[in-house]
C-alpha cells in the first residue's frame, strides 16, 4: 500500500491532467505541426494557442458552475445570461456613448442582477437549482431579445475589439482575463475560510448549520458569481464577434461548463471544488473539439465523442460501480484471508 | 376532489381558458375552428413530447433527450426510407424500436449506476444529436407517397377546421397516455415513486423495473414525436427540434404537474403545451409583438406555477403542523 | 460489572426462559419461528444467533435500546436485508422474503413509524396500489373504491377513501397503512413503533383494533420503547440487546425494573452503590442556564444549570426527550418557551454563531448525519467550527491549522495516516474524536455531547470517557446523553433523568447510581 501512496493520493488529479496530454499527443501524432507554435509580429500562433483562444468563455462559465455545483446546486441559465450581458454590452455601446468601461460595468452587473436572480429562487425560495434555474434559461434568450429588439447589433469599440481578438505579452488578451479570473477565484476560495464552508454547505448542510455555518448567503453568492463568470464570457464572445446574437451567443455553453466540472472529479452531488481541475477539463473538451476538427475527422464526430467521454466518466465515477468493484476485490480478499481468519477492520459500522 | 394539490392543473385550465377567451374577444379570426385545429396539428410533437415528459416528471426525474431524440428519428426514418428503399411503415416501426431501446438504456443506467436523471439524459442529449448528425448533415425530404398519403387523411369539422392526421395521432397519443397514467399498475408506480419513492419501494413497488420502463416511454413518445415531426414537416433535419425538451417541460410544469413529482395529469400537459401554441398564435395574431415575447410569457407563465407550487408545499406543512 | 458476571446472568436467563417457553409451545405449531438468526454488516455484529417463536393470536413486544437489533431483525424478516444464517419458518414452512412486496405476498405485513404511504395519492390509491383488479387489462376504480372501503372498514375507519392521503392525521394514516397491510392476508403483523406520533385517543384506537386482531387469530409483532404500552397490550416480551436475544418473558410475569435491567444490561440487585465521588471540589460558577425551557411537541419545559467543571448525565430510555433536551439546550432547535443563557449571555434567540463565539459545543448523536462532513479531510473537518465562529474572511492560516490539528492528533491519539485524509475513511471512534476535536479547538465552556460512544469500539469508548473526565477537571462543563448508564455514573456530578419527554428527576451527588436511575426510569 506504501508505495503506491502518491498515486493514490493523487489519483484523482492526475486522471484529467494524464487525459489532456494523452489527447494532445494522440492528436500531435495525426495532425503534422499540432504543437507547433509561431511568433509572428509578437504574437504567438498555433494549435494550442487556438485552443487556449476559444477555450477562454467556457473556462470563465466553468468556473462559475464549479462553484455552484460545490454548493450541490447547479446553474442552467449561464447561456442565457451569456446571451443578456452579451446584447447589454452591444446596445450600450451602439445607443450611448458611455465609456466602456460604464458600459463593462453594466454587463457585469446584469449577470449578476440574474445570478441574485437564480439565488433567491434556490436559497429563500428553496427550489430545487435545476428548476429555479431552468427559468431563466428559457425567459432569458427573451429578454435578451427584447434588449436587441430582435435585431443581431453590431457595434465597434476599440477596447472590446481588444478584448475579443487582441493581444497582451504574445498571449491573446481574454486568455489573460481568464488567468486573472481564475486566480483570483483560487485566491478567495483558498486563501480566505470561503471554499471550505461552500465545500461543507454542499457536502452536508445539516452539519455545517451545527457548526455555525449560514447556507443561505453562501449559495446566494455562488450564483452571483456563476452570474458574473458568465457575464463575462458574454461580454468576450460578443466583442469576438463584434456584435450581440440574442439567439445564439452562448448555446449549450451550459452543457460543457457542466461536462467540464464533471470531467474534474467533481460530483454532482456537491461538496468539492476543483477550481484548476475544471479548468483542465474546459481544455480537454475544446482540445478534443479542436482535434477532431483538424484531424479530418468529419466534425459529427465531435458529440458523439462528448457524449461517450461523459458517459464513460459518469460510469466510472458512479458510487455503485465501485462499490461492485470493491465487493469484487473484498471478496476476493475475503477467500484469500480466510485461513489466516484475519479480521475486518471496515469503517465502522454501515448501520442505518 | 377540489384540494390544494388540483390547485394547478385548475390554474392552467383558467390561464387556457382566459387566453382562449383573449383571443376570441380580440381577434374575429381566432372564433374560427381553423385556429383551434392549427393548434393541435401545429404543436402536436411537442405535446406528444411533453407527455412522455410528464411520466418522467411525476417519477421525479427528467429527461433532457427528447429534442435530439426527436431529430435523430427523423434523420434515421429518412434515411432508411430513402437509402434502403424500405416501407415507411416498416421504418417507423424500427424508428420506434430504435428510440424505446435508447430511453430503456439511459433508464438502466439510472436505475442500476443510480447517478442522476439529468446528468445521464444530457449525455443522451449529445448522443442522439451528434449521432443524427452520423446519419446525415443536411436537411432531406421525405416525400414517399405513402407519407404523402397521410396528408389526405381529413376529418372536416363545422367552420373553416378540421383534424389533421397529425392532429388525430396526437389525440391517441394523448388517450393512450391517459390511460396509461390513471388505468395500469404502472402508471400507479409513476405516482408512486414520485410521491416518495422511499415508501413506494416499501409498498411493493418495483422502482427500479419501473425506472427503466418511464424512461423507454419517454423515448417511445419522443421517438412517435420524432415521427410525426418528419410527416409534419416532410422532411428531417438533425438540428430540427433544438430546445424542445425546455418547452415540453415547461409543458409540463404549466400543465400542473409537480415538479418533485407525484401530482399531475397527462391532461394537464396537453393544456399546457396548448397553451405555448396560444401565446404563439396570438403574438402572430397581434403583428406588433416580436417572437421573443412567447419565451418571456413562458418564462413568466412557469414561474408562475412554479412558486403556485412552493405556496401549495408550504401551506400543506403549516396546516399539517398546527 | 465485570464482562464475565454478565455473561453468566444472560445465560443463565436465557436458559431458563427457554425451558419455560419451550414447554408452554411443544404443543401447539408457532406461527413464527425464528431460528439462529444472524446477520452482520462491515465489521458490527447486527444480529447474532437470535430464535423465538410467537404463536397465533399473540401480540409479542420487541425491547431494546438503540442498536440493539430491533430493525436490523424487521429488516431481515421482510426480506429488505438478506439473512447471513439461519431459518425463518412461517407456519411451519421456510420462508426467504427477497423484498417488502414478497414478504406481504408470504404473509408478513409491516407497518413503519414513519408512515410509509404515498402522501400525494389517494387513500383508496394507497390501499389497492400493486393489488388493483383490473377490468380488459385496465384498473377497475370502482372495483378498487369496493375494496378501499371494505379495508377501511376492517380497521374501523370511515372516512373519504377518495381523498388524498396527508389530508388526514398522522394517526389516520397509521390505520390505513394498518389497513393496507391487512390487505394481503396477512398472517403475521409487524408494527414498528406505530405510537410515536399519536395521542392517547388515537393510541386507544389503535390497541382496540390490535386487540380484535389477536382475536382473529393474527401475530402481532409490536415495537415500542413506551413500557406503558408494553404493559396494557402485549401478551410477551422479547427483549434484545447489542444484536442478541436477551430472552422472552409473559408480560404478566415480568417486573419493570426486571424488564428495564434486561434491556440495559443492569439488574439492580447486581449493581452495589457506586463507588464514585459526584460531588464538585471548586466553587460553583454557573454556566449554562436552561430556565424553563421547552417546545410543544418536543420536550415539556425543564430547568437545568450546569457549572463550570460540572458533567451533568441525561439519562433516560430510548425515545425519552435525551436528544431533544440536547438541541434544545445548544439551540439548533428553538425552544418555543423559556430562556436560555450561557455565561451570562443570553442565547434564546442568538444564532448558532453567536452560541458558538460565546462558548457553546455540541457533538451530535447521528455522526453521520449531522457530524461529519465525509468528504472534507480531517483536518477541514477539525477546524470547520473555530472557522465558522471567526467568519470566511479571517482565514486560519495553514500553518495554524496543521499546528492545531497535529496537536489534536496526539492529544486525542487520534489514528490517522495524515491529516489530510477525507474523514469519511476512518473509523467511526476516529471520527468522533475529530468531531470532539473539532469542539475542543474552540476553547468551549460548555461541551453537550450526545451519545458520545455510540458505535465505536472499547479501546476508543475508554477514550473518550478519560477525555471527559480531563475536560471537566480542566474547569469545562459538560452535559452528557448517553443510553449507557455504567459510563454516566462513572463520570456524573448529577443526572438528569427523562422519560416520555419529561425531565422526571435529577439526582444529585451520592444519589447519583445505576440502582437509582434505572428506579427512576421504570417507576
Amino acid at each position: 500500500m506504501k508505495k503506491n501512496n502518491f498515486l493514490h493520493k493523487h489519483q484523482k488529479t492526475l486522471a484529467p491532467l494524464l487525459s489532456l496530454v494523452l489527447i494532445i499527443l494522440i492528436t500531435a501524432s495525426v495532425t503534422p505541426g499540432f504543437l507547433s507554435i509561431r511568433m509572428v509580429d509578437g504574437h504567438l500562433f498555433g494549435s494550442l494557442l487556438d485552443i487556449l483562444h476559444r477555450a477562454t468563455p467556457t473556462a470563465l462559465v466553468a468556473l462559475g458552475m464549479a462553484v455552484v455545483i460545490g454548493t450541490r446546486g447547479i446553474d442552467l441559465s449561464v447561456g442565457a445570461v451569456i446571451a443578456i450581458s452579451g446584447a447589454v454590452t452591444a446596445v450600450l455601446t451602439v445607443n450611448t456613448d458611455w465609456p466602456v468601461w460604464v458600459v463593462i460595468l453594466c454587463a457585469l452587473g446584469t449577470g449578476m442582477l440574474c445570478g441574485l436572480w437564480n439565488g433567491i429562487l434556490v436559497s429563500v425560495f428553496n427550489i430545487q437549482p435545476i428548476v429555479a434555474t431552468l427559468i431563466l434559461m428559457v425567459a432569458g434568450r427573451g429578454i435578451a431579445q427584447m434588449i436587441t429588439e430582435g435585431q443581431i447589433v453590431t457595434f465597434h469599440s476599440d477596447v472590446l475589439d481588444a478584448i475579443g481578438n487582441g493581444y497582451f505579452l504574445a498571449f491573446p488578451i481574454r486568455v489573460w482575463i481568464a488567468i486573472g479570473m481564475i486566480a483570483l477565484t483560487v485566491l478567495v476560495m483558498r486563501k480566505t475560510a470561503l471554499g471550505l464552508f461552500i465545500e461543507a454547505v454542499g457536502a452536508n448542510v445539516r452539519a455545517s448549520r451545527l457548526v455555525g455555518i449560514e447556507a443561505r448567503l453562501l449559495v446566494l453568492s455562488a450564483y452571483v458569481f456563476s452570474g458574473l463568470c458568465a457575464a463575462m464570457s458574454g461580454i468576450i464572445l460578443a466583442a469576438d464577434i463584434r456584435g450581440a446574437d440574442a439567439n445564439n451567443a452562448g448555446l449549450w455553453l451550459e452543457l460543457d461548463a457542466i461536462l467540464a466540472v464533471v470531467l474534474a472529479g467533481a460530483s454532482l452531488a456537491g461538496g468539492r471544488i476543483y477550481l484548476l481541475l475544471t479548468i483542465v477539463g474546459v481544455l480537454i473538451i475544446q482540445t478534443l473539439t479542436t482535434a477532431i476538427l483538424t484531424s479530418g475527422l468529419p466534425v459529427q464526430y465531435n458529440l458523439v465523442v462528448k457524449a461517450t467521454i461523459i458517459l464513460a466518466v459518469l460510469l466510472v465515477q458512479s458510487p455503485k460501480t465501485r462499490q461492485w468493484i470493491s465487493d469484487f476485490f473484498t471478496k476476493k480478499k475475503r477467500a484469500a484471508n480466510s485461513s489466516t481468519g484475519k479480521a475486518d477492520t471496515g469503517k465502522g459500522s454501515e448501520k442505518p | 376532489m377540489i384540494n390544494e394539490r388540483n390547485l394547478p392543473i385548475l390554474a392552467t385550465l383558467l390561464v387556457f381558458i382566459m387566453l382562449y377567451g383573449f383571443g376570441m374577444y380580440e381577434y374575429k379570426g381566432f372564433r374560427d375552428t381553423l385556429v383551434f385545429s392549427n393548434l393541435l396539428t401545429d404543436n402536436a410533437f411537442l405535446i406528444i413530447t411533453a407527455i412522455g415528459m410528464t411520466f418522467v416528471i411525476l417519477s421525479g426525474g427528467i429527461d433532457l433527450s427528447v429534442g435530439s431524440m426527436i431529430a435523430f428519428i427523423g434523420v434515421l426514418m429518412a434515411y432508411l426510407i430513402s437509402n434502403t428503399g424500405m416501407h415507411p411503415l416498416f421504418a417507423i416501426g424500427i424508428a420506434l424500436v430504435v428510440g424505446v431501446a435508447f430511453g430503456a438504456i439511459m433508464g438502466v443506467i439510472i436505475a442500476f449506476f443510480e447517478i442522476q436523471a439529468f446528468i445521464v439524459t444530457l449525455a443522451g442529449m449529445f448522443l442522439f444529436r451528434g449521432l443524427a448528425y452520423l446519419i446525415n448533415l443536411d436537411a432531406v425530404p421525405i416525400d414517399h407517397p405513402f407519407i404523402t398519403g397521410l396528408y389526405d387523411i381529413y376529418v372536416p369539422l363545422p367552420g373553416r377546421g378540421g383534424l389533421t392526421f397529425i392532429a388525430m395521432a396526437m389525440l391517441v397519443l394523448l388517450a393512450l397516455g391517459i390511460l396509461i397514467a390513471r388505468r395500469t399498475r404502472f402508471g400507479m408506480s409513476v405516482y408512486a415513486l414520485g410521491g416518495d419513492s422511499h415508501s413506494a419501494a416499501l409498498l411493493g413497488v418495483p422502482v427500479k423495473k419501473t425506472i427503466i420502463k418511464i424512461y423507454a416511454l419517454s423515448g417511445f413518445y419522443s421517438a412517435m414525436s420524432g415521427v410525426i415531426f418528419a410527416i409534419y414537416t416532410g422532411s428531417a433535419y438533425p438540428l430540427a427540434a433544438v430546445g424542445v425538451e425546455l418547452d415540453a417541460i415547461a409543458a409540463v410544469v404549466i400543465g400542473g404537474t409537480l415538479l418533485t413529482g407525484g401530482v399531475g395529469y397527462v391532461f394537464g400537459t396537453f393544456l399546457g403545451g396548448m397553451i405555448q401554441g396560444i401565446i404563439q398564435t396570438l403574438i402572430t395574431f397581434d403583428g406588433s409583438l416580436n417572437s421573443w415575447w412567447t419565451k418571456l410569457a413562458v418564462g413568466g407563465l412557469l414561474l408562475f406555477f412554479i412558486l403556485l407550487q412552493k405556496g401549495i408545499v408550504y401551506w400543506v406543512k403549516k396546516r399539517s403542523a398546527a | 460489572m465485570s464482562d464475565l458476571v454478565k455473561d453468566a446472568l444472560e445465560v443463565k436467563e436465557t436458559s431458563a426462559v427457554k425451558e419455560t417457553v419451550e414447554a408452554a409451545q411443544s404443543a401447539v405449531r408457532p406461527l413464527l419461528e425464528i431460528k439462529h438468526l444472524s446477520k452482520s454488516f462491515t465489521g458490527v455484529q447486527a444480529l447474532n444467533d437470535v430464535s423465538l417463536q410467537i404463536q397465533q393470536g399473540e401480540i409479542r413486544a420487541l425491547l431494546g435500546e438503540n442498536g440493539a437489533g430491533k430493525s436490523t431483525l424487521i429488516k431481515v424478516l421482510t426480506g429488505v436485508y438478506p439473512r447471513d444464517s439461519g431459518e425463518i419458518l412461517l407456519d411451519g414452512s421456510l420462508i426467504s422474503a427477497s423484498d417488502s412486496g414478497h414478504a406481504q405476498r408470504l404473509g408478513i405485513s409491516t407497518v413503519y413509524q414513519e408512515v410509509n404511504l404515498i402522501p400525494t395519492m389517494s387513500v383508496m390509491e394507497n390501499l389497492t396500489l400493486q393489488h388493483q383488479e383490473k377490468t380488459f387489462g385496465l384498473i377497475s376504480w370502482k372495483k378498487a373504491e369496493i375494496r378501499a372501503r371494505e379495508l377501511l372498514a376492517q380497521v374501523g375507519l370511515d372516512i373519504d377513501p377518495l381523498r388524498q392521503l396527508d389530508t388526514y392525521s398522522i394517526a389516520i394514516q397509521q390505520l390505513v397503512a394498518i389497513a393496507r397491510a391487512l390487505s394481503t392476508q396477512a398472517k403475521m403483523l409487524i408494527l414498528d413503533e406505530p405510537t410515536a406520533s399519536l395521542d392517547s385517543d388515537e393510541i386507544k384506537q389503535l390497541f382496540d383494533l390490535m386487540a380484535r386482531l389477536k382475536s382473529e387469530g393474527l401475530g402481532i409483532i409490536f415495537v415500542t420503547h413506551f413500557l406503558d404500552q408494553v404493559y396494557s397490550i402485549t401478551d410477551s416480551i422479547t427483549v434484545l440487546r447489542n444484536g442478541e436475544c436477551i430472552g422472552t418473558f409473559k408480560t404478566a410475569e415480568l417486573s419493570r425494573s426486571d424488564l428495564v435491567s434486561h434491556m440495559v444490561g443492569k439488574s439492580l440487585e447486581d449493581l452495589a452503590p457506586t463507588a464514585h465521588d459526584h460531588s464538585i471540589k471548586r466553587e460553583r460558577t454557573e454556566l449554562l442556564q436552561l430556565n424553563n425551557v421547552g417546545k410543544q411537541r418536543y420536550l415539556q419545559p425543564l430547568d437545568l444549570n450546569i457549572a463550570a467543571g460540572e458533567i451533568v448525565g441525561v439519562a433516560g430510555l430510548l425515545g425519552s426527550g435525551r436528544t431533544e433536551l440536547c438541541e434544545l439546550a445548544y439551540g439548533s432547535v428553538k425552544p418555543d418557551q423559556g430562556e436560555v443563557t450561557l455565561s451570562n449571555h443570553s442565547l434564546t434567540k442568538s444564532s448558532l454563531r453567536r452560541a458558538i463565539q460565546v462558548g457553546m459545543g455540541y457533538c451530535p448523536e447521528d455522526r453521520k448525519q449531522d457530524g461529519i462532513v465525509a468528504e472534507l479531510s480531517v483536518r477541514e473537518n477539525m477546524i470547520l467550527a473555530l472557522q465558522a465562529s471567526k467568519g470566511w474572511w479571517s482565514p486560519i492560516s495553514i500553518a495554524e491549522q496543521q499546528k492545531l490539528v497535529e496537536e489534536m492528533i496526539q492529544r486525542l491519539a487520534i489514528k490517522t495516516p495524515d491529516m489530510d485524509k477525507p474523514i469519511g475513511e476512518l473509523s467511526g471512534g476516529n471520527q468522533q474524536k475529530v468531531i470532539l476535536a473539532r469542539w475542543l479547538i474552540t476553547h468551549p465552556a460548555l461541551l453537550i455531547l450526545d451519545e458520545p460512544t455510540r458505535g465505536i469500539d472499547i479501546g476508543a469508548h475508554h477514550e473518550i470517557i478519560q477525555i471527559i473526565k480531563e475536560l471537566c477537571e480542566q474547569g469545562m462543563g459538560l452535559l452528557v446523553a448517553s443510553s449507557e448508564l455504567e459510563e454516566l455514573v462513572m463520570f456524573a456530578h448529577r443526572v438528569v433523568v427523562m422519560k416520555d419527554h419529561h425531565k422526571v428527576s435529577e439526582l444529585h451527588g451520592n444519589e447519583v447510581s445505576e440502582q437509582a436511575i434505572l428506579r427512576t426510569i421504570a417507576s
